[in-house]
């Protein structure tokens, strides 16, 4: 009997490594055959039918960097202030609540308001700029998740001994909260971000979407997801959607490789001392 | 000399404390912000044609001036409710398995494989349930495959990782003195596993179930590629339906006047949803203390 149930878990989880596997090869395997140094490095013509995606990179790019700049002093901030200065619980639970809020809304709420409030009353243009300011509202709260954990679990005799030196509170801050916390925070900005790179919904109606390379971050630009939305709903091209959507896989791929990689890394470092 | 230098730092302890909570202020005034904007946006619609007009009406035709979201929130629902059914068993299934029968060698694979999809665009989720699931089930079952059982499957896809993890992480945190007290006892491993640890770890795997059905109902453009988008009732689960989000984003560009308006009512309703389902969470979490 206990045979057969180890038989039905173990087979639970073949399939569910498979279906999410195959799901990623094939579109690789559909994809890669069309990416090349050009596909990357050129225009789209045609609206995308054939053509490169250079633009999109370039507003995926922007948009992220933007989106870090923004949303990790806020995340990372509200985190230290919530944990080291703040003594009123009642603030703290209103605090904790309201980010909650934030990390369940879903991203076409955040689409509408960001259509709603930025364009229409606040009367910005189109830009990569207002895009970056709706993706860093739905990326603060992660970030202040997480960073706000990994501050919490900072041993504290690691900190009354550096108060007990006499340090100040903001040295103590800088050189011994954050170092020990810095993994677990920069795990929660890599999550926040990749969320962010992702995005498509919460974009599409602020981001402008024009098909030229944005030369400041108030052109207007499309980031990849959305064009690779844009190419498979409307039908423009089914090849270069699939050579989108491997560029993506692979990004991912690449930043969830880098990052483990580097918190390992650091890790151990720490470890070690 | 010393004293100065004290008071200069004491000064900028003091700002910097000040420019802290400032930040943290950003966070709360934010979601006020986007909750009394979509409330006032909404606010007119709600005003002219009444709660039961708006959430009991069956028909959504915008040109008529007709705006019942009851398709649409039904349609919400079954779809990711049908997402659930199909991703829970298997996910929980998963997550005994790689912490409870795997080798260490198998868990070490299947950590950043899980890390990756989950970080996978959803779109490109639904851009595979266009040109592979939709034309599977227009094929082989019937109907137009545009429908809510190729939304479902690419959400259940979708949602996964998310109660992998969150099953996994559950699982985990059993206290192992339960397990040994349960192994002492002469329970076997699978009599262990369901009658000790699944029980320990159910509020967990909960807000992990939760938390999928929270993505799977905000999910937007991946629905939206493979729904169909018609605005009705559903009658089987090969119809075509349209859900509150894909209506937000279908209509977004061109709504005008009233049916902008509408809009938000649409978000309104999800944003009442996600608020009933994070209570939930919190419930559950406040009960079983964890």
């Amino acid at each position: 009997m206990d045979f057969f149930k180890k038989i039905i878990f173990t087979s639970s989880g073949i399939i569910t490594i498979t279906i999410l596997m195959v799901i990623i090869s094939y579109i690789l395997i559909k994809g890669l055959p069309f990416i090349d140094l050009e596909f990357l490095l050129s225009n789209p013509i045609d609206s995308g039918k054939s053509g490169g995606i250079l633009p999109m990179i370039i507003s995926s790019f922007y948009l992220v960097i933007l989106t870090a700049l923004i949303a990790i002093p806020i995340g990372v901030g509200s985190a230290i202030y919530m944990t080291q200065y703040c003594t009123s619980n009642i603030f703290i639970a209103i605090i904790r609540f309201c980010s909650q809020t934030l990390a369940a809304i879903p991203s076409i709420i955040y689409g509408l308001f960001g259509f709603a409030f930025l364009i229409m009353y606040l009367k910005l243009d189109w830009s990569l700029f207002t895009a970056a300011l709706v993706l860093a509202l739905m990326s603060i709260p992660t970030i202040f998740q997480v960073s706000e954990i990994s501050i919490n679990s900072v041993p504290k005799e690691l900190i009354e001994a550096s108060l007990g030196l006499g340090a100040r509170k903001s040295q103590t801050i800088i050189y011994v909260i954050l170092p020990s916390a810095i993994s677990g925070i920069f795990t929660g900005i890599i999550l926040a971000l990749t969320r962010a790179i992702s995005e498509a919904a919460a974009v599409m109606y602020v981001v402008g979407s024009t098909f030229t390379v944005p030369l400041s971050i108030f052109d207007s630009g499309r980031p990849l997801p959305l064009h690779l939305y844009i190419l498979a709903s409307e039908g423009i091209s089914i090849d270069n959607a699939y050579a989108t959507a491997s560029v993506l896989i692979i990004i991912v791929l690449i930043i969830t490789i880098l990052s483990n990689y580097w918190i390992n890394k650091y890790q151990n470092k720490i470890g070690g001392l | 000399m010393k004293t100065e230098s004290l008071e200069v730092s004491d000064l900028k302890e003091k700002l910097i404390e000040k420019g802290l909570l400032s930040i943290t202020l950003i966070s709360v005034m934010m979601i006020l912000l986007i909750i009394i904007f979509l409330l006032s946006e909404a606010v007119p619609a709600f005003n002219q044609f009444g709660m039961i007009e708006i959430f009991l009406n069956h028909q959504w035709i915008p040109d008529l001036n007709l705006f019942g979201i009851m398709p649409m929130f039904i349609s919400s629902l079954l779809v990711s409710f049908l997402a659930l059914v199909l991703a829970v068993p298997l996910s929980i299934a998963t997550a005994i398995y790689i912490e409870e029968l795997s080798s260490m060698k198998v868990k070490e694979l299947f950590k950043p494989v899980i890390q990756t999809l989950s970080g996978i665009p959803s779109v490109v989720y639904g851009f595979f349930g266009l040109t592979v699931l939709v034309p599977f089930i227009r094929d082989y079952v019937g109907g137009d495959g545009f429908s809510i059982l190729a939304a479902s499957i690419v959400l259940a896809i979708m949602i996964l990782p998310t109660i992998i993890t969150l099953s996994q992480d559950a699982i985990r945190n059993v206290p192992f003195e339960y397990k040994q007290a349960s192994l002492g006892l002469g329970a076997s491993h699978f009599q262990t596993i369901s009658k000790i640890i699944i029980p320990a770890a159910l509020p967990g795997i909960l807000t992990g179930i939760i938390l999928g059905f929270g993505r799977a109902i905000g999910e937007t453009l991946a629905v939206l590629m493979v729904v169909g988008n018609v605005a009705q009732i559903p009658s089987s689960v090969l119809d075509p339906v349209r859900t509150l989000t894909s209506n937000i984003a279908l209509e977004m560009a061109y709504a005008m006047d009233i049916h902008y308006n509408m809009l938000f009512v649409n978000g309104v309703t999800l944003f009442a949803i996600i608020v009933v389902l994070m209570a939930l969470t919190n419930y559950i979490q406040h009960k079983w203390g964890c």
